[in-house]
């Protein structure tokens, strides 16, 4: 992928305007809003998985850090809303605050772990250090509640107004604002001078120094920011479902927040969104038909994607327009 | 005393069964760089095969390795040519999904036909029971077990080291191009390497239905231990795999069985450990 900048004279950063699309895109969770008030706990879930992905973005699609152990940091963030909500520190978004910061502070001990290795060492140290923190969990049941989870929590009001519902209502809306935010703010990340150098070293690590660029800085930074997003996201499960369960760490949350960036498109911010919305929605129907069905869907998907569909669905849709551009100037 | 020599042995024992299953790995991934986290499933439906075969028509475990090594050796091969080489050597994240993709697909596959109960197979006579070796029981199978490895790691090491097929394979994975230039057919070579593999880890798979057990999410919960031994090990070296196998098994045994409070913890730590220590595994080899 080039960066839409290098058009035209000078080597512009790309520009992060809002489009109308930009618009269309998020107006379909408005609407769901409304469409389907049954199906909002789903809806705010899909949400959550969507910023997780997003997050698994900044690592592995813009910075090229091969992780299969994301549910770290998304599992720290929702034991750390948990255990303060068990122990009477209710208040939502302080919580989340709180979540950042500890999955932050993880990712950026786990990072120097990681930027230096090969795309075999870093998928091993990531894998190790999640399983590390599930077997801890685990182990720890005095706090964590262990195998059974964390259930005995209770949430203030969000804003000193709003009631966490049975029907979900102002989960889904705390979930989409969170998501909405943090969207605005990696858009903006990305797009900066910072975001290009990370493209830049997912492309040529080798001849980034020559640049001038601090290249394990550059990935510390970028492993950090994608480390404290996770958590926020783990921190809003925990929150809308009021429950924590051991299953935020384990290596299936890893490996399906990959498999859904994949399929919705690795480095397009929008790619998360398209594969954890499509990703949630299949697994809510097929799963619930037979469990097994599922994973075999679910691993011819993967083959195909990685044998046919280069890119994802993004991937396969900017195929096409390009194809289709090309035939109307000829 | 003789009952910390017995968890120790209980702990080679295995750490032998992994290697069996990982020793094929350390040539698909350690050699030639292909990361397949479906490595197990060979492993779990060798298994399965076993099982089916006693089941159905009383054929011995004896019998039915040979059996499985060649069958699976086939399905290796054939997969290869159809699959794995599709897939560029050069991009690990593809090699990671569609390898995660087959191992669910083998999984889906498995819990299908045989369901979600663990499977058992019946060990032949001549390997059961005990032997008193100044004092210390062991247990005949374990036995069998570690001289399967001893075999293995020999048989292994002089098809790499020593024979022409192996300085093919060496080369092949050192400079494709190169090696291409001088003759070496290498997609052959890979195929036949891939294969070897997968009939082992099958072989493996029956040897280890006792010590592992064996149902349908057998890939997926060994997953992490075959990478490890191979990483651990160093990258295509057979006695380092033994050696990071055998650590694995004693390290998990001796933990679970002094320090149940701390159980798998602290095989990861020590696998964290390892790779920032040994960043290239156990063993190197030299280029």
């Amino acid at each position: 992928m080039t960066g839409r900048g290098t058009g035209g004279t000078a080597a512009a950063l790309p520009s992060d305007r809002w489009r109308i699309w930009d618009t269309a895109l998020w107006l379909v969770p408005i609407v769901a809003y409304f469409a389907f008030p049954d199906h909002l706990v789903l809806g705010s879930q899909v949400i959550i998985t969507a910023l997780f992905a997003l997050s698994l973005d900044i690592v592995l699609g813009y910075a090229g850090i091969t992780s299969l152990g994301h549910a770290a940091f998304f599992g720290l963030g929702a034991y750390t809303a948990g255990l303060l909500a068990a122990h009477g520190w209710g208040e939502p978004l302080s919580g989340l605050a709180c979540a950042a910061v500890v999955a932050a502070v993880a990712g950026y001990l786990t990072s120097f772990l990681v930027v230096r290795g090969s795309a075999l060492v870093q998928l091993m140290i990531t894998l190790g250090v999640a399983l590390l923190l599930m077997e801890a969990a685990n182990k720890a049941a005095r706090w964590t509640g262990g195998t059974d989870g964390l259930s005995d929590m209770t949430f203030g009001q969000l804003l000193g107004v709003f009631r966490f519902d049975l029907a979900g209502r102002t989960g889904y809306a705390y979930s989409l604002a969170i998501a909405f935010g943090a969207f605005v703010l990696v858009r903006r990340v990305v797009s900066s001078p910072f975001g290009l150098s990370l493209r830049a070293i997912r492309e040529g690590a080798a001849r980034m120094p020559a640049l001038g660029a601090p290249v394990g800085r550059r990935l510390v930074a970028a492993f950090t920011f994608g480390a404290a997003l996770a958590g926020i996201a783990g921190a809003l499960l925990t929150q809308t479902t009021q429950a924590v369960a051991l299953g935020v760490l384990d290596l299936e949350r890893s490996a399906s927040v990959l498999i859904m960036l994949v399929l919705g498109g690795t480095g397009r911010l929008y790619g998360a969104f398209i594969g954890a919305g499509l990703f949630m929605l299949m697994q809510d129907y097929l799963a619930r038909r037979d469990p097994v069905y599922w994973q075999l869907w679910i691993g011819c998907l993967l083959v195909a994607v990685v044998l046919i569909g280069r890119g994802g669905i993004l991937g396969i849709a900017d195929a096409l327009r390009a194809r289709w551009a090309g035939r109307s100037a000829r | 005393m003789a009952a910390f020599i017995t968890v120790l042995f209980d702990g080679v024992a295995y750490g032998s069964v992994l290697f069996v299953i990982s020793v094929g790995m350390s040539v698909t991934l350690g050699l030639m760089r292909f990361i397949n986290l479906a490595h197990g499933a060979f492993a779990m439906f060798g298994g399965f095969t076993a099982c089916v075969l006693a089941d159905r028509w009383g054929v011995s475990m004896f019998a039915s390795l040979p059996v499985v090594l060649v069958g699976f050796a086939a399905v290796g091969a054939v997969l290869e040519r159809l699959v794995y080489r599709w897939v560029s050597r050069t991009r690990p994240l593809d090699q990671v999904l569609l390898t995660i993709g087959i191992a669910f697909i083998a999984t889906a596959v498995a819990g299908k036909i045989w369901g979600p109960y663990p499977r058992r197979l019946v060990v032949p006579e001549v390997l059961t029971g005990q032997l008193h070796v100044l004092g210390v029981d062991l247990g005949v199978y374990r036995l069998f077990l570690i001289g399967m490895v001893l075999v293995i790691t020999a048989a292994m090491h002089v098809l790499i080291e020593r024979t022409r097929f192996g300085a093919q394979l060496r080369a092949a994975v050192d400079r494709p191009e190169a090696g291409a230039g001088l003759g070496i057919p290498v997609n052959r070579v890979f195929t036949a390497s891939f294969a070897i593999g997968c009939g082992l880890a099958a072989v493996g798979g029956v040897l280890g239905v006792g010590t592992l057990g064996l149902d349908f999410n057998f890939t997926f919960r060994y997953m992490v231990y075959f990478l490890l031994v191979v990483v651990v090990g160093g990258e295509g070296s057979i006695l380092g795999s033994a050696m990071a196998a055998v650590a694995l098994g004693v390290f998990d045994v001796v933990g679970k069985y002094y320090f149940p409070s701390v159980g798998a913890f602290l095989i990861y730590a020590l696998m964290v450990v390892l790779l920032l220590v040994f960043p290239h595994g156990l063993i190197r080899r030299g280029r």
